[in-house]
């Protein structure tokens, strides 16, 4: 360690690894992951999610899961919560469409309607 | 560095520990290989949460799902249910963590809502033997800053402006310590860092050591860059044993980085530190005492002057300050002395660390604003009395404070409202007493605590401390009078002023605070021989309350030396206290509480 720059660089690094054990601000990508959404292949999705956060060095988002979401039929699911918005909830989801969701819709705030709950219900 | 969806962290802290939290980290990173969860979900062990009463503790996050109690088996629930499943084990959650069903954010329940979390920053969020967690979080960037971009005086200037007083015990105006110590004349200086921490009870030290132990290293590099040392010594009990392993790890790690030794951030500043280790003598925190047994020899006070700032380490100018106002100090350079100075009282600034436990519900360690009422202190953020019974006191300062009585509960908590009811910040122990508390047994306690750790250098203290306990022992034995109450005053002020350190000076506290505010419990014991908290047995007497009394027999069966005589059923059972050992059979088994003791 030689200089402030270098610490810097490390705390960036760093917080990323750290960063959800801040409260409640950000972005959550919640996935559907009981018993039903993990024999529907809700594992690579989680997976893909947060490969993705990770490459992208997303700051403030967190990949999470929770257990039933009451659509068992629309599995893989997941959920995207962020502050001031409404939640966004996709469906059938697979490992490419999960990295294309965090593309446009975390990374450049545009809903992927064509995805969402919404579209499939239609 | 991996990212995961999920951290579990599993309280380290010394109180966790000691209730199996060790095996439970086992347990999950058992569980979690088992489960193939490797690459998702990560164990970290933290310092203390503060909720010691509650632990062993685990916070899972990104939900902040706050376990509490666990017991190993509860492990596997967390791991099948909540890793896996995504569903929170609602059962094993922190029960106030609780509304109505739904779990809050812990930062929103009572414990914390009123905490001010800044020499406990870290505490219960990092771990504490990663640096970049540290790092993370900000740290090392205040020393990087002190030691680029300002002179020490600048340094200087902002601790004063901060109005940060010494956390230790006397209060005493840190800036104005660095000052003193920049400006004595020594070719070589020296910092060091008191964790002797020797109240009974206290743990407040000790938790920002195992929580933290990097603030602190940061915190003394700053300081020398500061004062102009270059080598620095934490003093700490061997007592400590996992606060002492983390702090060399830390040591170790900022050492590989660079952050401690030769030129640092490529500056001409270098500073090395080191632990020494104290064999656990209460005496050994006063700071003259402390710096003898730093140069290995006995760890006896000294007159002051010269102070340590002048002459201190091998006769060095040696800056001396607490764990806890070290753990202030980068705060105050990242976020300014207007920051800092804006939190507190206008004479008492910041926060104060406590570590709370008595009678009270949220034993545990606590940081909050100073200013806090004791009220809010015991009962919004330490949860209340037990048992509906009624608060008496808190004691605060440990052995050198005193007890504050119910009528001063409002009292705004800072350095000078505390002397001025008798009593002192300390170090920051505080323990609350409820009716069944007999304040000539509280002032024993602590007297018989000085009395052992009374060094022997002078006779106020050697002598005059036993001779106020003999007294204390005969009052609560039924055979003290008037005079020695009066005896016990005078006598008390000549220890106060005749002793050569701290521990002598205050030692007297703790009785003359309860003679003050309690003056009618003394008097109970001397002209009534009576306990009124039922406390000093001597004085007890078992009666059964006639008309209570439903003849049922149970007491006499339990009575070890068959001193309860009665007929079943026919009539009232009755104490022959002359015979009564007082062993509390009788009260504990009667199932209509018609057997009082007072
Ligand atoms: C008997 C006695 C015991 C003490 N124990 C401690 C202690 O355990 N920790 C501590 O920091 N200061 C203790 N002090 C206070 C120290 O002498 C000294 O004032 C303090 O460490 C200075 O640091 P501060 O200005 O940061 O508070 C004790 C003082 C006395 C008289
Ligand atoms: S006051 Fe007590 S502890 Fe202090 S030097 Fe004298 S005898 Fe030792
Ligand atoms: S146990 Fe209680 S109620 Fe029964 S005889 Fe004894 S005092 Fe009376
Ligand atoms: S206190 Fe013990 S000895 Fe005394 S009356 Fe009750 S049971 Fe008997
Ligand atoms: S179990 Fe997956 S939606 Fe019900
Ligand atoms: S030691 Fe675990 S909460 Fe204090």
């Amino acid at each position: 360690m030689k200089s402030l720059e270098e610490l810097r660089k490390l705390r960036k690094d760093s917080l990323d690894q750290v960063d959800m054990r801040r409260s409640g601000k950000g972005t959550r990508i919640v996935v559907g992951m009981a018993t039903c959404g993990i024999s529907a292949g809700a594992r690579p999705v989680m997976m893909a999610l947060v490969e993705e956060v990770k490459k992208r060095t997303l700051q403030d988002v967190t990949v999470t899961q929770t257990g039933c979401i009451g659509a068992c039929r629309l599995e893989p699911m997941f959920e995207v919560y962020r502050a001031g918005e409404e939640k966004v909830t996709y469906v059938h989801m697979d490992g490419e469409k999960a990295k294309r969701v965090v593309a446009e819709h975390i990374v450049n705030g545009k809903v992927v309607q064509e995805y969402t709950i919404g579209a499939y219900e239609k | 560095m991996e990212l995961y969806r999920s951290h579990i962290l599993v309280c380290g802290g010394t109180g966790c520990v000691s209730s199996d939290s060790l095996k439970i980290e086992e347990r999950f990173i058992d569980l979690i290989e088992k489960n193939d969860l490797k690459n998702e979900a990560k164990v970290v062990k933290t310092g203390c949460f503060g909720l010691c009463e509650a632990g062993p503790i685990v916070i899972v996050y990104p939900e902040g799902a706050f376990y509490s109690q666990l017991k190993v088996e509860d492990v596997d629930t967390i791991v099948s249910e909540h890793l896996v499943k995504g569903r929170i084990v609602t059962d094993l959650l922190y029960k106030e963590s609780i509304q109505e069903g739904e779990m809050q954010s812990i930062n929103d329940v009572g414990f914390y809502k009123k905490q001010e979390r800044v020499a406990l920053r870290n505490c219960g969020v990092i771990n504490p033997e990663v640096i970049e967690e540290y790092i993370a979080y900000d740290g090392y960037e205040a020393l990087g800053r002190v030691l680029t971009d300002m002179t020490p005086e600048e340094v200087i200037q902002i601790v004063k402006d901060s109005g940060l007083r010494g956390r230790g015990g006397g209060g005493f105006p840190t800036g104005l310590k660095w000052d003193f110590t920049a400006k004595a004349e020594g070719d070589q200086k020296y910092v060091a860092c008191n964790a002797d921490e020797g109240d009974p009870g206290a743990f407040m030290d000790r938790s920002v050591l195992e929580g933290d132990p990097h603030v602190i290293i940061e915190s003394m590099a700053i300081a020398a860059y500061a004062v102009g040392a270059n080598k620095g010594y934490v003093y700490i009990r061997a007592e400590y044993p996992i606060a002492v392993n983390r702090l060399q790890i830390a040591i170790d790690q900022a050492k590989d980085m660079g952050l401690l030794g030769e030129n640092i951030f490529d500056t001409d500043f270098s500073f090395d530190m080191e632990i020494r280790l104290g064999a656990g003598a209460f005496v050994c925190g006063e700071e003259t005492a402390l710096i003898n047994s730093i140069e290995g020899k006995r760890g006896m006070p000294r007159p002051r002057p010269p102070f340590p700032a002048v002459k201190g380490i091998f006769n060095k100018p040696t800056l001396l300050n607490n764990v806890e106002t070290y753990a202030n100090v980068p705060q105050i350079i990242l976020r300014g002395a207007e920051w800092f100075s804006s939190i507190g009282t206008e004479k008492s600034k910041g926060t104060k660390v406590f570590a709370l436990g008595g009678k009270i519900n949220n034993t545990g360690l606590l940081e909050i604003p100073m200013g806090t009422t004791l009220r809010e202190a015991i009962y919004d953020v330490g949860g209340g009395i037990p048992n509906g019974k009624a608060f008496k006191a808190v004691q605060t300062g440990g052995p050198s404070g005193g007890c504050i009585p119910a009528a001063h509960i409002d009292t705004p908590i800072d350095y000078d409202n505390l002397i001025e009811l008798g009593s002192m910040m300390g170090s920051g122990g505080m323990i609350v007493m409820d009716e069944d508390n007999c304040m000539v047994d509280i002032a024993r306690f602590f007297l018989d605590f000085t009395v052992e750790e009374s060094c022997g250098k002078c006779t106020p203290c050697r002598d005059g401390t036993k001779r106020m306990l003999e007294m204390l022992d005969k009052i609560a034995a039924g055979t003290g009078t008037v005079e020695d109450l009066t005896k016990l005053q005078t006598l008390a002020k000549t220890i106060k002023n005749a002793s050569l350190c701290g521990l002598g000076q205050t030692a007297p506290n703790p009785v003359l605070s309860t003679l003050h505010y309690f003056m009618d419990e003394y008097e109970a014991h001397v002209h009534e021989k009576r306990c009124p908290a039922g406390v000093c047995k001597a004085l007890l007497n078992y009666m059964v309350i006639d008309e209570k009394c439903k003849k049922c027999g149970i007491c006499a069966a339990k009575c070890p030396v068959n001193c309860i005589s009665g007929t079943k059923g026919k009539t009232v059972y009755h104490i022959d206290t002359e015979q009564c050992i007082k062993c509390n059979a009788c009260l504990e088994a009667c199932p209509f509480d018609a057997i009082k003791k007072g």
